[in-house]
């Protein structure tokens, strides 16, 4: 289980403005391995949901190759790609607004099967409805219940019904637990978790709660205005985060204990505008370690040991 | 096996149709089946206005002793400035009437709803040249509009069908754009395509069930405006032709005569009144119905 499931290579996406270019997602290049999880993270307005809707080419990309299974579906046609999303899924962030209020649970769900003819028969469908119901953890008798009738845990549990319904390989999970409360979001992340163990799925877990993608997360990309700029295994982060952005980030997760003092690395300044960036390095404004050089030039990801590459070239080796 | 469905099946809330759940709401609503008992009455007695009333005896053989008399045993709803019966006039005008408010109406609300939620939907350059087209027919007053078509066409009732239609087509373009317009960048749009649909399906299982509630009450209230329409084009002679009744006709016609005649602009009126009445109380109950969160 070590191959490449996805790879993405220089995607772009750029989006246009009353006053220039915003680059929403600027250069991003990752994989994840099948059965694996990656986890990204960064503030709100980073691009990490851009990056998630980009790989299962909701959005167009500016420019980029996204291979799936070897495949390069960054140029596949419309009608190709429809036929596509059978291996590849999303789970939304708002349980609310993403699915259709006149529609029955069992009609949600069962949706994406009749769309792809996966079931013969009405009685076959009627069936794969209620096994999926029933794995995610729904109860029969909200069969033909609507939407609005349920709180935002079984919704959430819908729209994971649905992205299981035509087994995929690979599920984009868009901040699936912020909409929830905490203990419905433990909730559901075990039962992603656990749907993950048994069904072999790999995930891309977009999240701002750093906590959350600890849990879940083999690989973590961290991501800042459009650019990756940390993706270390999970661990590996947490244990030895590089990028000063990591740092800060890091040293904001509240620590339940109140002997142990933590020290906050506090930034200052405002995150520069993704309109029209300058060249340099764009965490450079904030960052307490910057130069003049950093100012200059693009950073790009680099390998500072097996598995965790930083883009920041006053943390990688070879310019200390 | 069969054990096992059956297990399954437990416990589920009853399995009903949407269309049957549908009926079942409207029914339950008061003001709802008051309309439609009305408009029940009204289509059935112009279904058989034949049985009731004889055509070239009673509505258009003129009887000029008795005219604008008022109601009586003999006339209930009294006779016109001819001396025809009103009653019979009436119901035999409703076919026509009926005929034209609702065909014009279902005829403007899929051109206008088609167009509409192409324009919506696919936005850009085709959404402003359909637009622009559509702002080009507002801009000619629709009487106007309707005018210069049954001129063109030739005044038959279907031509009047035709007229009327086209020129309310703009109004429920403009609606249906607009709703389709705030629905089309919700999240369960995105989630439609997320699992292959297309674009079709995306239109008719995702956005124009949920453009429904706006689209109905204009629809009702759009049948009154076409029966209006009808009657000014038959006011100036051309819709439907004398001595053909037709409602709107009917009223203008009685005007003359309001003052020593009540009865003869009255009743018509009463009737138009009724039927856009009873339309939108129906409308009502149907939009709450089609609205799964108003269930129970």
């Amino acid at each position: 289980m070590s191959e490449k499931l996805l790879e993405v290579n220089g995607l772009k996406k750029y989006f246009k403005v009353k006053n220039g270019l915003l680059h929403a997602v600027d250069d991003v290049s990752f994989s994840i391995k099948a059965g694996e999880t990656l986890g990204v993270v960064g503030e709100s307005g980073c691009g990490k949901s851009t990056t998630g809707r980009l790989v299962l080419r909701l959005l167009e990309p500016t420019s980029g190759k996204i291979y799936f299974d070897g495949q390069d579906i960054s140029v596949f046609s419309k009608a190709q790609m429809q036929d596509m999303r059978r291996q590849m899924q999303i789970i939304f962030q708002d349980p609310y607004a993403s699915i259709n209020p006149r529609m029955t649970v069992s009609e949600i769900i069962a949706e994406p099967l009749r769309i792809h003819k996966l079931t013969k028969s009405k009685e076959e469908l009627d069936q794969r409805v209620s096994q999926l119901m029933d794995t995610v953890g729904l109860a029969e008798r909200l069969y033909n219940a609507y939407p609005h009738e349920l709180d935002g845990g079984r919704r959430q549990r819908i729209g994971i019904a649905r992205a299981l319904s035509v087994n995929p390989k690979f599920i984009v999970c868009d901040e699936p637990v912020s909409a929830l409360d905490v203990s419905i979001q433990a909730q559901i992340l075990n039962l992603m978790q656990d749907l993950q163990e048994e069904l072999g799925l790999t995930y891309m877990f977009i999240t701002h709660d750093l906590s959350v993608v600890k849990h879940i997360s083999d690989n973590i990309a961290v991501m800042y205005l459009g650019q990756m700029v940390e993706l270390a295994p999970s661990k590996e982060l947490f244990a030895n985060p590089i990028h000063p952005y990591t740092q800060a980030l890091l040293s904001a997760i509240p620590v339940p204990s109140l002997k142990k003092r933590r020290e906050r690395l506090l930034l200052s300044g405002e995150i520069t505008s993704p309109v029209n960036p300058k060249p340099g390095c764009r965490f450079a404004n904030r960052c307490p370690y910057a130069q003049e050089s950093c100012h200059c030039q693009d950073n790009t990801l680099t390998e500072v040991s097996p598995g965790h590459f930083v883009a920041c070239k006053l943390k990688a080796p070879e310019f200390q | 096996m069969q054990g096992i469905t059956s297990e399954l099946h437990t416990g589920r809330a009853k399995k009903r149709s949407l269309w049957l759940d549908i009926g079942i709401r409207v029914i339950k609503n008061k003001a709802a089946m008051v309309g439609f008992v009305i408009l029940a009455v009204l289509i059935l007695l112009a279904l058989f206005a034949d049985v009731i009333a004889d055509y070239d005896t009673v509505v258009i053989q003129q009887d000029l002793a008795n005219m604008n008399q008022g109601p009586s045993l003999e006339h209930i709803l009294g006779t016109d400035e001819f001396g025809r019966d009103i009653f019979a006039r009436i119901i035999h005008g409703g076919r026509i009437s009926l005929a034209v408010g609702l065909v014009s109406v279902c005829f403007s609300l899929v051109v206008g709803g088609i167009l509409g939620a192409l324009a919506g939907y696919y936005g850009g350059r085709f959404d402003n040249i359909i637009m622009r087209c559509m702002d080009i027919f507002l801009a000619i007053p629709s009487i106007l509009l309707a005018m210069a078509i049954v001129t063109a066409l030739g005044s038959s009732l279907l031509n009047l069908m035709i007229a009327v239609g086209i020129s309310n087509i703009p109004s429920y373009a403009r609606i249906v754009r607009a709703s389709v317009l705030t629905i089309k960048d919700q999240e369960f749009i995105e989630a439609a395509r997320a699992i292959g649909g297309n674009d079709f399906r995306i239109i008719m299982r995702h956005i124009l069930p949920n453009t429904l509630a706006p689209v109905i009450v204009q629809a009702t209230l759009g049948v009154a405006g076409a029966i209006l329409s009808t009657a000014s084009l038959s006011f100036i002679g051309l819709g439907i032709q004398p001595p053909a009744p037709e409602w709107g006709a009917m009223l203008s016609n009685g005007r003359t005569y309001l003052r020593s005649a009540w009865h003869v602009a009255t009743f018509p009126g009463i009737f138009i009144m009724v039927t856009i009445l009873s339309l939108n109380l129906l409308g009502d109950g149907l939009r709450d119905a089609l609205d799964p969160k108003l269930k129970q």
